[in-house]
């Protein structure tokens, strides 16, 4: 089961920041197929939101093709996004030393994230 | 899409005052539609009209295509109108305007008005009079809802309410909306409010409609620009109110502005911003951008 956010103030749509985090939670296995997601009452209920945004969320991903509506029953997820690969905790592991490293060297969270978006997308221009 | 609510040319004068005029619009069946303007701006009289409970002095109001009238059983059934000065009979107890609401409502749903009433915990024994005036606002809210209307007219059912009962009073509205499909019109002059719930937004000024449409697309389709002054000539795009300072111009234009010129920074705006705009082009007040931010790419994209 996933539990929804809503950053009110991140200027991003709010029926985006679900299909986001649905999106994120199947990437990172927290979401199988198989599972089912809130129902849109629960959404409604858990994060004060009108339902028409949860329904075109949910729409949404079913036009990606991650989840599938069953009558009567929910929402289900029903593919996964590339299978996590198995260098992933390592990985995980070595950003969080070296996120640890940055905050000692006395950068703050908005001088990590600068470098982390200019670092991507010097590797972008890369490839 | 099936309307809900419409009006045409919808005008109401007392005395010699336009207190609406010349407002034509549309409420979508299912949406959640937010009504703001500033005091006086004609939002209780639109709501008063939809209603039925005053009378249009030119051009007309329906509701599900029956024209808006307080002595048709049809009509009332199917619409629930809560005044901004929340009627209830102060000397009931909670449990007795509930009674009297199953009397008088063939379609009362006595058993959702109690829970609602209870998860607020509101004490049902309890008179009227005794209750904080959020409280009397969430009674008479849940005395509006608990005759299941398909139209809810609200006016300013949040105000006066401290920010907890703000919550509880807009899971009452999501509930319905979600389980029954109800449509939703509600005023108030808080626009942040209206942000988190509201699908649709109709802004309100100077007696008139000055902008309505859908909160993604009113989002979606206007910018702030800033830059200099001499060179603030937009042909592809309205501006809806600018203000200069020194040599710099800032302005809210809706549309594409193409590609321009690095001397000009493109932002987004917050609904907010966009509807403090439009009550600046109305008023000719001055208008000043702050709740703007930078335009994400990412959003450009969607």
């Amino acid at each position: 089961m996933i539990e929804f956010r809503l950053d009110r103030h991140s200027g991003v749509p709010s029926y985006r920041q679900i299909i986001d985090q649905v999106r994120h939670a199947i990437r990172l296995g927290i979401l199988r197929p198989g599972d089912q997601l809130p129902t849109v009452r629960e959404v409604v209920r858990q994060i004060t939101i009108n339902p028409n945004t949860v329904h075109r969320a949910y729409r949404e991903l079913e036009l990606q093709g991650l989840t599938e509506g069953r009558t009567g029953s929910g929402t289900f997820v029903c593919q996964s996004l590339s299978e996590v690969p198995s260098q992933q905790p390592k990985l995980a592991g070595q950003l969080e030393t070296w996120i640890r490293r940055a905050h000692e060297a006395g950068l703050g969270t908005e001088a990590i994230e600068a470098l982390f978006a200019e670092a991507m997308h010097a590797q972008k221009e890369v490839e | 899409m099936t309307i809900a609510l419409a009006t045409v040319d919808l005008g109401r004068r007392y005395m010699m005052n336009w207190a609406l005029r010349n407002c034509t619009l549309e409420v979508p069946e299912g949406s959640i539609t937010g009504l703001v303007g500033p005091n006086g701006a004609g939002k209780s009289t639109l709501l008063r009209l939809a209603a039925g409970i005053s009378r249009p002095s030119e051009g007309s109001v329906t509701a599900f295509g029956q024209r808006a009238n307080q002595n048709s059983t049809a009509f009332l059934n199917r619409v629930g109108y809560l005044d901004q000065d929340r009627p209830l009979y102060k000397n009931f107890r909670v449990e007795e305007m509930l009674k009297l609401g199953q009397k008088l409502n063939s379609s009362w749903d006595n058993s959702s008005a109690t829970r609602w009433l209870v998860e607020l915990e509101i004490p049902l024994d309890w008179k009227v009079s005794l209750l904080s005036a959020g409280q009397q606002a969430q009674v008479a809210l849940a005395m509006c809802m608990g005759k299941r209307p398909d139209l809810l007219l609200l006016d300013e059912p949040m105000a006066s309410l401290d920010p907890l009962a703000r919550r509880g009073v807009k899971q009452m509205l999501l509930d319905s909306v979600t389980e029954r499909g109800t449509t939703v019109l509600l005023s108030s002059h808080i626009v942040d409010e209206l942000e988190e719930i509201c699908d649709h937004l109709i802004i309100l000024s100077k007696s008139t409609v000055q902008k309505s449409g859908t909160v993604e697309s009113l989002l979606a389709n206007h910018r702030v620009l800033i830059g200099p002054e001499v060179s603030a000539r937009f042909d592809s795009v309205e501006v809806i109110a600018s203000s200069t300072a020194g040599r710099q111009a800032t302005l809210l234009i809706e549309g594409d502005p193409g590609p321009l010129s690095s001397e000009w920074r493109v932002l987004s705006p917050d609904l907010n911003e966009i509807v403090l705009g439009y009550l600046a082009k109305s008023s000719a007040t001055r208008y000043r951008a702050t709740g703007v931010r930078e335009t994400s790419p990412d959003e450009e994209r969607s």
